[in-house]
């Protein structure tokens, strides 16, 4: 049989139709199969810090947890609102330097700096990236990719926020357990968080300004402000990893508004699954520590790097977690056309 | 019906480029009216509608809503006052199951605001509200149709999505931009009576139609457009009368046809 004859054919397993609302598992098995996943994400990433070996791999646990809040706030804007975003890097530094100036000009503790950069921060950034809302596709970007930039050059030339030397003496986690659980757990809480977030008849007006802005305004209803509100939670959870990491360098530095901060999370999200928030999380445990384990290549890690992502975007341009999904919520069979 | 206007247009100018598409359209809507506007393709029909509800900024001229100005609003500014429009080319949410494209307008302030049985929101989960409408707009409300995807519609179904949306916002004013083209005859007869219940509900519509005939049976006045002006206002038997409609651009058979039955 050549390929023209046949499709393949998909079927929801009957348990996936079942079990689709709450109320209607009957059974241990049927309860199992809707939480299983879940249990196991949120189980391997509480585990993860017990079993990798030493301080430098626990490190590399925190590094991934920032790029995968990164790139939660990249799978909001660019699938949820439809707003693709380079900003990673402008985020990044935008709450980096104001968690670090609070705590070593105003002396208020890591912690507490941390939620107040993600809020402050995420007010900036919203209000610097207002002008811009209207912008679609490659001019958003475009801009996003400017601000970091722009300000990277900004503190160099006039010399303000520590110059080209950063902010040193930066108070670090009261401890590496504490660091590496506080950001685990802003993972969990934004990935859970956002989830529920995209389901709910916000959620819901949210896509409506990415598929149709039109209808939308026929609504009733701003579509500036929805962007807005978006871009601010997007941008808020950007701030709030570039605080965590000043915290964990215990140095805000111009390197806070580097290129990988924005790169990554995107190549993330392509191997991940974009649209799926849970898959752009995978794809940072993935990236993150291949990128670590290419450190000594040099140079060439670029190569592998890209190797990676061009296998993704050729062969599994769904990415990992609609594979996933497909394979575990469907049958699949090949029929005769 | 009250003779006061709802809404005025006036002088309403657009150029596009150096392409007039309005020149100087000035007609009041009344309360509680279903007001016709007819006029050949690319007579501006669209375009005053556009203007109305702010979707296009007008090159000049004023449009008043209760006698308050509303001109160079943004649009949802204006559908939050009430003023509601359909699209001609129709604008649902593809990806959405019907009723869940509801959903979005309940969601609206204006629709909180106004609660109602209709309301949403404070009144209970929007889902069911949006059934709910759905089944006065004709949907049938047992059968698997709220729940299809709106990219699965057929036209007729996609029409009456366009109105549940302006039902769904408590609408005073509805804009309906030529709500009956492409439908069947069986379908439009159909839709006719939605169209008396709005107005019997109070609501004001203003209906762009090509579709005289079915047209005349609800509205009580006619607007006619030419090249982007207004050639004459008034009932349907006075517009079908007039020489200028009659010979400008009317084909003579469709207007003996239309006029015996109006
Ligand atoms: N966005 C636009 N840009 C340029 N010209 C337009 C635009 N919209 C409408 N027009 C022009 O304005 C005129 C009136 O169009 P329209 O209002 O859509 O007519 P109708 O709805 O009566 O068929 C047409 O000549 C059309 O080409
Ligand atoms: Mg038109």
């Amino acid at each position: 049989m050549s390929d023209e004859q046949r499709r393949k054919e998909r079927l929801d397993r009957g348990i996936k139709i079942r079990s689709d609302s709450l109320y209607a598992i009957m059974s241990w098995r049927e309860l199992a199969y809707l939480t299983a996943p879940r249990f196991l994400l949120i189980a391997g990433i509480l585990l993860l810090p017990l079993l990798v070996p030493g301080m430098y791999w626990q490190r590399v646990v925190s590094v991934v947890c920032i790029y995968a809040l990164l790139a939660l706030s990249f799978d909001l804007m660019a699938h949820y609102v439809g707003l693709v975003s380079l900003g990673g890097a402008f985020f990044i530094g935008t709450g980096g330097y104001i968690s670090a100036m609070l705590n070593t000009s105003l002396g208020v503790p890591p912690l507490l700096a941390i939620f107040i950069a993600a809020l402050l921060g995420g007010v900036i950034c919203t209000v610097l990236l207002l002008p811009c809302l209207p912008l679609r596709g490659v001019y958003f970007a475009i801009v996003t990719l400017m601000y970091p930039l722009f300000l990277a050059r900004v503190i160099e030339a006039l010399d303000i926020f520590g110059g080209t030397d950063g902010i040193m003496g930066v108070e670090s986690f009261p401890n590496r357990w504490v660091e590496q659980y506080f950001v685990i757990a802003m993972v969990l809480l934004f990935l859970f968080g956002l989830r529920r977030l995209v389901n709910t008849d916000l959620g819901l007006v949210l896509r409506a300004v990415m598929d149709n802005d039109q209808a939308v305004k026929a609504s009733g209803m701003s579509v500036a402000l929805f962007k807005g509100l978006a871009v601010f939670i997007a941008s808020g959870i950007g701030c709030l990893a570039g605080a965590c990491i000043v915290h964990i360098y215990m140095w805000s530095g111009i390197s806070l508004f580097a290129l990988d901060f924005s790169i990554l999370p995107i190549a993330a999200t392509v191997i991940g699954g974009g649209g799926t928030l849970v898959g752009p999380v995978i794809g940072c445990f993935i990236l993150v520590p291949v990128s670590e384990l290419l450190r000594e290549f040099g140079t060439l890690r670029i190569v592998c790097y890209s190797i990676i992502l061009m296998a993704f975007v050729v062969f599994r341009s769904e990415g990992i977690m609609n594979y996933g999904r497909r394979k575990y919520h469907q049958f699949e069979r090949w029929v005769k056309v | 019906m009250s003779e006061e206007p709802i809404l005025q247009v006036q002088e309403a100018t657009k150029a596009f480029g150096g392409v007039l598409a309005l020149n100087r359209v000035s007609f009041d809507v009344r309360k509680g009216e279903v007001l016709g506007i007819i006029g050949p393709n690319g007579s501006g029909k669209t375009t005053v509608v556009n203007c109305i509800t702010g979707f296009i900024k007008m090159t000049s001229g004023r449009v008043l809503f209760h006698g308050k100005e509303i001109t160079g609003k943004p649009p949802h500014k204006i559908a939050d006052m009430g003023v509601t429009r359909t699209f001609q080319v129709m604008r649902p949410y593809y990806s959405l199951p019907a009723y869940k494209n509801l959903v979005i307008p309940l969601f609206s302030p204006r629709a909180r605001r106004t609660g109602g049985w209709r309301g949403g929101g404070r009144l209970g989960d929007r889902n069911t509200v949006g059934i709910d409408i759905l089944e006065e707009i004709g949907f049938e409300r047992d059968s698997f149709v709220p729940y299809k995807l709106a990219s699965t519609l057929p036209t007729g179904y996609l029409k009456r999505l366009e109105l549940a949306r302006c039902l769904a916002l408590q609408p005073e004013v509805i804009l309906c931009d030529e709500v009956f083209s492409g439908l069947s005859m069986s379908e439009i007869a159909s839709m006719l009576p939605l169209i008396e219940r709005f107005q019997m509900e109070g609501i004001t519509v203003v209906m762009i139609e090509h579709r005289l005939r079915e047209l005349f049976r609800v509205a009580g006045r006619i607007v006619v457009m030419n090249f982007g002006e207004k050639l004459i206002e008034g009932s349907p038997e006075e517009v079908m009368a007039d020489e200028k409609v009659r010979e400008a651009y009317f084909g003579s058979e469709e207007v003996e046809e239309v006029m015996t039955y109006a």
